[in-house]
């Protein structure tokens, strides 16, 4: 149990407490004018923990708000309430310009287009000179040359110092996001956060991404938080999984342990929409027309019920908790049964 | 067994790039049956997108069909002048493109777009037609007023499928329907497109680079690589034992959420570059079982068992092991 651990001691102990975490993560976006405004629910009430050298996959539909909570971690969205604690300081107290320059340093963003994520303009070596320049200001600038090409060569493009003055055009898509890797990887980040990496690529060079990842975890010593709707490619690398709907968080655990034994009866779904030539094809997600609810001034009761096989009378009234149904492994559901042996941690 | 309703022969594709034209697709035949589902595979760049803007006359320049013939239901769609496509297109067969929201027109609602092609044609079609077709796709017929912008991802590639059913077509041609959609939406798509296949009896050729998509629900499978068709034959042949080292690659290039987890390499390399491809078997600089005769020699499709593939291993005569791919792929 050493999670309870850590975060008894995250206020405490910089050191001990988690890489990064979040505590009733909100964010709400107005819409409409006059009359007829409304908020939008895109996330609420997420707690997320990444560890140090952990991949936690983020997993859910389009519209299920796992954008958003990459753009609250980069600091791109302020969140409407909660807060995001970085090695346990909260974001919220960084106010200086060097602090929030630290941080940004240490958390960057991979994008998911990597057709228009890169300037087309300049050459590729621009975008990771730039960011040394501005993040590691104790380089001289041949030492900042040398740096770009380490990660150039970090990300498996060889020759680096020819690649590095090619421009954007004249990389394939692969290149191009390894290029997006290696500018995150040039200030030395502690946390990469991956919003849908590969997902514009083709899936012979899909794979490639996803063991770079893995690589860099190993050798560079970075935490990635991989944000993707494809569960196969968040099995392949992720150490934790982290389903979310509607905004909320309905599942998380370790990988192996919620793709084998799934809580919530969306994970459920999400697993059988998987196309898998090996195995036969799944009448679960027949009738379903996979449509995510727009969560505008919800009421309470759980987000899934509409779509969900299981929904009992409670489901539309009482928005269901995350509570702990295995080792380490919690669902937000009414419905799910806890593992044998892990009813007293339910019940706590 | 009866005359395909598409026959493509030595089809050839090529674009003007000012020095050297680059050949996209490279003399490909291809049949499809009345009622048949063929998947087209391949890595973006191997022409397979093309090939079907070829199948469907909808090229424009710098690239232009330099050979071979598009024979659709007896006529040859190559040599036919505009007007007479025209007509066949949106009735006899149709097309769906990869992103709805840019085929679909932003300041037009979907009844006043299904209403122009209706009005393109001289069919007789009821009015409630349009309502029809929406609700075969699973989309209430309220949304005939809706512009584009008020669908989801799904619904509007479902509206663009709703489109391409008006006139109860033989042949649907879809490029990438489903890539810009998530997994459940994906598989939902899917589904859908077999029930309609099956309960209207129109064919389909269904362009995708994710093999595993079209795995339980294409009749056939067709594998690009660089132009060319590198492996023809039943899906689950493919599947079940792939004949061309690059379809194996394809397979073993997405990780499974099911069975033990193995370190995957995909395929190493990119596409070749169609203006310069690689002498011999043009797979030959990224394939895993390449020996000395792939730069020389340039292989044709060979028969092997029931299906065909462009491998040198599979040439007759050839003295290599009888299943080489699999023991050095796997």
């Amino acid at each position: 149990m050493t999670s309870v651990n850590v975060d008894q001691l995250s206020s405490t102990d910089s050191d001990s407490a988690p890489l990064l975490e979040t505590k009733k993560l909100t964010r709400h976006f107005r819409v409409g004018r006059g009359l007829s405004r409304k908020m939008l629910h895109a996330v609420d009430d997420v707690d997320l923990t990444i560890g140090r050298q952990e991949i936690v996959a983020l997993a859910g539909e389009s519209g299920s708000g796992k954008s958003t909570i990459a753009r609250l971690l980069a600091g791109v969205y302020k969140p409407t309430d909660g807060e995001i604690y970085y090695q346990g300081q909260a974001l919220s107290s960084m106010r200086s310009r060097r602090d929030q320059l630290a941080y940004r340093s240490d958390v960057p963003m991979v994008f998911q287009d990597p057709f228009s994520s890169l300037n087309p303009a300049f050459r590729v070596s621009h975008g990771i000179l730039r960011s040394l320049k501005l993040h590691r200001t104790d380089l001289t600038r041949s030492q900042r040359y040398d740096e770009a090409e380490r990660v150039v060569e970090a990300v498996g493009l060889a020759p680096a110092g020819e690649i590095m003055h090619r421009y954007p055009y004249e990389l394939s898509g692969g290149q191009r996001q390894r290029i997006g890797f290696a500018q995150a990887l040039a200030h030395k980040p502690k946390l990469i956060l991956a919003d849908e990496p590969v997902s514009m690529l083709d899936v012979s060079i899909r794979i490639g991404l996803l063991n770079l990842m893995a690589e860099l975890r190993r050798s560079e010593g970075v935490s990635f938080l991989y944000i993707t709707h494809d569960i196969a490619s968040a099995r392949y690398v992720a150490d934790r999984l982290v389903i979310m709907y509607a905004g909320h968080i309905v599942e998380s655990g370790p990988t192996e342990s919620v793709l084998a034994n799934p809580k919530h009866p969306y994970t459920d779904l999400l697993l059988g929409a998987v196309p898998d030539p090996r195995a036969p094809l799944t009448a679960a997600v027949e009738g379903d027309t996979g449509e995510p609810p727009k969560v505008i001034d919800p009421t309470p009761g759980c987000r899934f019920r509409w779509r969900c096989p299981l929904v009992v009378d409670e489901c539309h009234h009482i928005t269901p908790t995350r509570r702990r149904l295995g080792d380490n492994h919690d669902a937000a559901c009414h419905v799910a049964q806890p593992d044998p042996g892990e009813e007293n941690l339910a019940a706590r | 067994m009866p005359k395909p309703i598409l026959e493509v022969r030595d089809l050839t594709v090529e674009y003007d790039t000012g020095d050297r034209p680059v050949v996209a697709v490279d003399a490909v035949d291809l049949d499809v049956h009345a009622g048949e589902f063929v998947g087209v595979v391949g890595e973006s760049g191997c022409g397979k997108s093309t090939l079907l803007f070829a199948i469907a006359q909808l090229l424009s320049s710098p690239a232009a069909i330099t050979g071979g013939s598009v024979r659709f239901q007896g006529q040859n769609l190559v040599a036919m002048s505009e007007t007479k496509l025209a007509a066949l297109r949106w009735r006899d067969f149709s097309v769906v493109m990869q992103s709805a929201m840019n085929a679909l027109n932003p300041v037009k609602s979907i009844g006043g777009q299904f209403k122009d092609a209706i009005m393109a044609h001289d069919e007789p079609v009821t009015d409630d037609r349009p309502a029809e077709v929406l609700r075969l796709v699973g989309i209430d017929p309220i949304h005939l007023k809706s512009y584009p912008h008020q669908l989801s991802g799904g619904m509007r590639q479902r509206a663009m499928i709703a489109m391409a059913l008006l006139f109860t077509p033989d042949l649907i041609i879809m490029d990438e329907p489903t890539s810009a959609l998530d997994v459940v939406a994906q598989r939902s798509l899917m589904v859908q497109i077999k029930d309609l296949q099956q309960k209207l009896g129109f064919a389909v050729v269904f362009v995708t680079h994710d093999m595993s998509l079209v795995s339980h629900f294409s009749d056939r499978l067709v594998v690009m690589y660089a132009g060319q068709v590198v492996e023809l034959g039943a899906t689950r042949a493919v599947f079940d034992n792939p004949a061309h080292p690059y379809s194996k690659g394809l397979l073993d290039a997405f990780p499974s959420i099911r069975g033990p987890k193995v370190p995957l390499t995909g395929i190493p390399g990119s596409p070749p570059n169609l203006a310069h491809p690689p002498s011999g078997c043009r797979f030959h600089p990224r394939c895993p079982v390449a020996f000395e005769d792939c730069p020389k020699i340039e292989p044709e499709l060979y028969q092997v068992g029931s299906v065909q593939a462009r491998c040198l291993l599979h040439a007759p005569g050839q003295t290599h092991a009888a299943d080489p791919i699999r023991e050095a792929t796997s």
